[in-house]
């Protein structure tokens, strides 16, 4: 360690405390990303001491990437520098939660496990179905800007946010929105906070708006022979009255029948399947269950090969398939590499199409709003395999027959060096880039995160 | 105004398409607030390329842009307060695409917002934001305010049904924000410039969410002998887990001018009424509705009344959205607030505006989106009364000061405007306010784009408040 790191580090322990700085290699493995390891992982445990800790960085030029319970940290392209982890999870408590106004405000580092305890006492959730829930902190969801299956009734973090506070690279404490439902005072820059992955500010602090749990589910799977009449089936769905809580439409290569045993769904070649969650009374239930089998049926024909309410043990597999999809991936292929696509419902088919060619074993799952994810099963990431990968992603990600544009969620990070993945079709980079200064005129806040410069 | 740049704007646009004569400038210089101030000219672009090139000769002259739509607005958004060009999109008013597959739909800001709603009926889709003045208000003015509207409570506010902007800022470069797919890749621009109020960019191009006409709806009308009584039921149908489309509430004085005005059958001698409405599947919206009386019971409702037909449902909304139009006929002036509170602490709240309407001697009428605690209060003032009009003033910084003090905040769908500005420190920090003018630095660094709004200037409020405006009644809010 440099001289500076160590006049650093004495600072950082006036600030945060002894006992909350540390500089063990063992400790600090767990805080590596695309294989870059902090010489510091520092535990604050308020909005204050970021203040500090970010000035202190601001002035020596040191890199900090703020942590929850690190889950999601292969979401991202890998850090320009890293010095310092700031470890967000002693700030993890409920601010208010005031059930009468379905509003709840909390730190970052909270776990999102403990948030749904506590709103359950009131039959109340946050819309949150996201990958690693069991585990994850909400900051961290917030900052990666993962979605939910639930988006298809609830909409995304964007949509229920109802503001932050934050601390800017400058070491400032800062805020936008607000605790009420509604509101415009202000400009809605907690919205850009999500999915920034850390790059404008630490989040310190999150106010929700928060949902009444529905009083039954029941969950439907639909099986067809050909990705096709799957998305007819959508389609159908989509246009009619019905208003479902989540619609996914998963699909895999040859070669990976094992993954679909974790999702404890078939994945024989060629089949795809759709998987539907409803909400509401009896009657809306009975209603949904007879309307879902009639479209499933028109919209199938004969490649309509079963439809079936899901329960017990399959219906929990397969609503977290849909759930924990990077998860259950990386699980089953640790080198796999997850790209996120944004597409629309109408260029599914297509979609499905250019998958069905890929020589790469894949697995697919389509939101029903759109958003989708592709997963390629390296198996290494020799020479070989990367070379295959670059012309078979290639393939359906820049076909150039419809308008896809995406980013890499998960990959191993020569995968993420790689330029041809870093998305061509971004716009806006000098704007970004001027809103990154805006925020982190240093440059000190996860540097390199959303793009090399970003 | 500099002759050249009149001359550059005439060239540009045709004679037709630049107002400069003052007759024709006083139209421009108010909007549905008590704000005024006279542009210098007013321009009307048919097309994004008319855009840029009016942003340039702005640019180059340092002249103040305004855009505006049609004038609805009701915090002094689209008024050019310190002169300069208003923009008007009225002639950019076109429904550019209708993707009935995905649900989408793009248009020109000047599109009125329920013209978009009308145009997609016939495909069993709407576009749910929808302000009482959705059928003169545009979807540009909606993008730049935010805006809200009854059944926001259950679908949301603009920002949630804008996916990709075209947008051309100061500088005269056209930008394009997100994209009509969700999750466009890099930082959520648009989720930042909606409710930007014209102070980034002006927008040329809006893509929309389109959202399902609900199956079946059901209107109940609920009538009250007690205001606490009405904000109880509120409380209680939120804690049942029901979210209505919408729930609304009239106090006793505003359903009286309402009722001389819009004869909807409201009854004359109650405290407060409720509109609910729920929406969705039949099944659902019957079992609902029934759940929604009950609880009105429990809470002393005198009688619930369920719309029988679409007829009935439209008398009992326009009862709600005439509100404004009823206070314009009992007054010369009036204020509208647009505080918003945590939807709990509505009786002590609605008991403190009574309390402030009796200090200052004014009579303030009540009518609220009950289900998010988004108040609008309406206080009655005649604008050749000095004293009263400052009172006035004074009145509804007291509301506003009161919803911060219970957890809330100044504006929930209105906009900060002009006037609300002054108040904006008493919610943000310096450091906050400091962020704040750094991003919109970012899109409009000189401060051509509708200056002296949202951000407190250093003006008193008699400097702000020129002059009250004649007698006029907006009958949105």
């Amino acid at each position: 360690m440099s001289t500076s790191g160590t006049i650093a580090l004495g600072r950082l322990a006036e600030i945060v405390g002894e006992a909350n700085v540390s500089c063990d290699p063992a400790h600090l493995d767990a805080y590596s990303i695309d294989r870059s390891t902090p010489w510091a992982v520092v535990r604050p445990s308020s909005a204050d001491e970021i203040c500090e800790i970010v000035k202190l960085a601001a002035r020596e030029k040191l890199a900090v990437i703020p942590t929850g319970a690190r889950t999601k940290l292969g979401i991202g392209m890998p850090p320009r520098r890293y010095d310092l982890a700031l470890d967000m999870t002693r700030m993890d408590g409920v601010v208010a939660y005031d059930p009468g106004d379905l509003t709840l405000s909390v730190e970052a580092g909270i776990p999102l496990h403990r948030i749904a305890t506590e709103l359950a006492q009131y039959r109340q959730f946050l819309p949150l179905a996201v990958p690693f829930a069991s585990h994850a902190t909400a900051g961290g969801t917030i900052a990666s800007g993962v979605d939910s299956p639930l988006r298809q009734a609830y909409g995304t973090a964007r949509d229920f946010v109802l503001g932050m506070e934050f601390v800017t690279g400058d070491g400032v404490s800062a805020k936008s929105g607000g605790r009420v439902v509604k509101n415009v005072s202000g400009y809605d820059i907690h919205k850009m906070m999500i999915g920034a992955l850390g790059t404008l500010g630490v989040i310190t602090k999150i106010n929700f708006r928060t949902f009444p749990v529905p009083r039954m589910t029941r969950t439907y799977a639909a099986v067809f022979s050909g990705a096709r009449a799957a998305c007819k089936f959508r389609h159908a769905i989509a246009g009619s009255v019905l208003r479902p809580q989540s619609l996914e439409l998963v699909a895999a290569g040859a070669g990976i029948e094992r993954l679909g045993e974790r999702a404890g769904l078939s994945f024989e070649a060629d089949r795809s399947t759709v998987i539907v969650s409803v909400a509401g009374n009896e009657e809306v239930l009975e209603r949904n269950r007879r309307e879902l089998e009639a479209l499933a049926q028109s919209a199938g024909g004969r490649s309509l090969e079963w439809f079936q309410e899901l329960s017990g043990d399959e219906r929990e597999k397969a609503s977290a398939y849909v759930r924990d999809f990077p998860d259950v991936v990386l699980k089953h292929a640790p080198s796999a590499v997850i790209f996120k696509i944004s597409q629309l419902p109408a260029t599914f088919e297509g979609f499905a199409e250019d998958c069905k060619s890929l020589a790469i074993p894949w697995a697919v799952m389509m939101r029903g709003l759109g958003p989708t994810y592709l997963a390629l099963l390296l198996q290494d990431v020799k020479k070989d395999s990367m070379e295959r990968l670059q012309s078979e992603s290639a393939r359906v990600l820049l076909s150039g027959k419809t308008l896809r544009t995406f980013s890499l969620l998960f990959a191993p990070t020569e995968v993420k060096s790689d330029p041809q993945y870093l998305d061509g079709s971004r716009n806006n980079l000098s704007l970004m880039r001027n809103l990154k200064k805006a925020f982190d005129p240093s440059g000190v806040l996860s540097p390199g995160r959303m793009e090399y410069e970003i | 105004m500099n002759s050249n740049l009149l001359r550059d704007l005439k060239k540009l646009l045709s004679p037709r398409g630049v107002l400069h004569e003052p007759e024709d400038l006083m139209l421009y210089e108010y909007d549905g607030s008590v704000e005024i101030a006279r542009p210098d000219c007013v321009v009307f672009p048919r097309a994004s390329y008319d855009v840029v090139e009016i942003v340039r000769l702005a640019g180059r002259h340092r002249i103040p842009i305004v855009g505006r739509g049609t004038g609805t607005g009701l915090s002094g958004g689209a008024i050019a307060r310190h002169g300069g060009i208003i923009v008007s999109f009225a002639r950019m008013n076109r429904i550019l695409a209708i993707d009935a597959d995905n649900h989408r739909a793009t248009v020109e800001p000047g599109v009125v917002n329920s013209d978009l709603s009308a145009a997609v009926e016939h495909l069993g889709l709407h576009f749910a934001p929808d302000p009482s003045s959705q059928k003169a208000c545009t979807i540009g003015g909606n993008v730049s305010e935010n805006s809200g509207g009854p059944h926001t409570l259950a679908y949301g506010v603009t920002t949630n049904h804008v996916l990709a902007l075209e947008i051309v800022l100061p500088s005269g470069e056209p930008l394009r924000l997100g994209s009509a797919a969700m999750d466009a890749p890099g930082y959520d621009l648009v989720g930042l410039f909606v409710g930007s109020e014209g102070t980034f960019a002006l927008v040329t191009e809006i893509t929309v969410k389109l959202t399902r006409l609900p199956e079946a709806v059901k209107t109940l009308l609920a009538v009250f002998d007690s205001v606490d009584d009405a904000t109880e039921t509120v409380s209680e149908i939120t804690a049942r887990g029901i979210t209505p489309a919408a729930c609304e509430m009239l106090d006793g004085w505003t359903i009286r001018a309402v009722e001389d005005y819009v004869h909807a059958g409201f009854p004359l001698d109650c405290a407060a009424i409720l509109l609910i409405e729920v929406d969705g599947l039949r099944e659902s919206v019957e079992v609902e509705a029934k759940e929604i009386v009950n609880v009105c019971a429990v809470h002393r409702a005198r009688e619930v009344r369920v719309a029988r037909d679409a007829r009935e449902r439209d008398l009992f909304w326009k009862g709600r959205k005439n509100a404004f139009g009823a206070a314009g006929r009992l007054s010369p002036s009036y204020y509208t607030q647009d505080g918003v509170i945590p939807r709990t602490k509505l009786p002590e709240t609605l008991r403190r505006i009574g309390e402030i309407g009796k200090k200052y001697g004014l009579q303030i009428g009540n009518v609220f989106h009950a289900g998010d605690g988004n108040l609008h209060p309406i206080i009655l003032f005649d604008q050749r009364d000095e004293q009263q009009f400052l009172d006035t003033i004074r009145a509804g910084d007291e509301i506003l000061e009161f919803c911060i003090q219970m957890g809330g905040t100044i504006t929930g769908e209105h906009g900060v405007g002009m006037e609300k500005g002054r108040l904006m420190p008493l919610l943000f920090t310096e450091a906050d306010l400091a962020l704040m003018r750094r991003v919109r630095d970012v899109f409009n660094p000189a401060d051509l784009l509708n200056p002296g709004k949202i951000f407190p200037t250093s003006k008193g409020c008699g400097e702000i408040y020129v002059r009250p405006r004649p007698a006029t009644a907006t009958p949105f809010a």
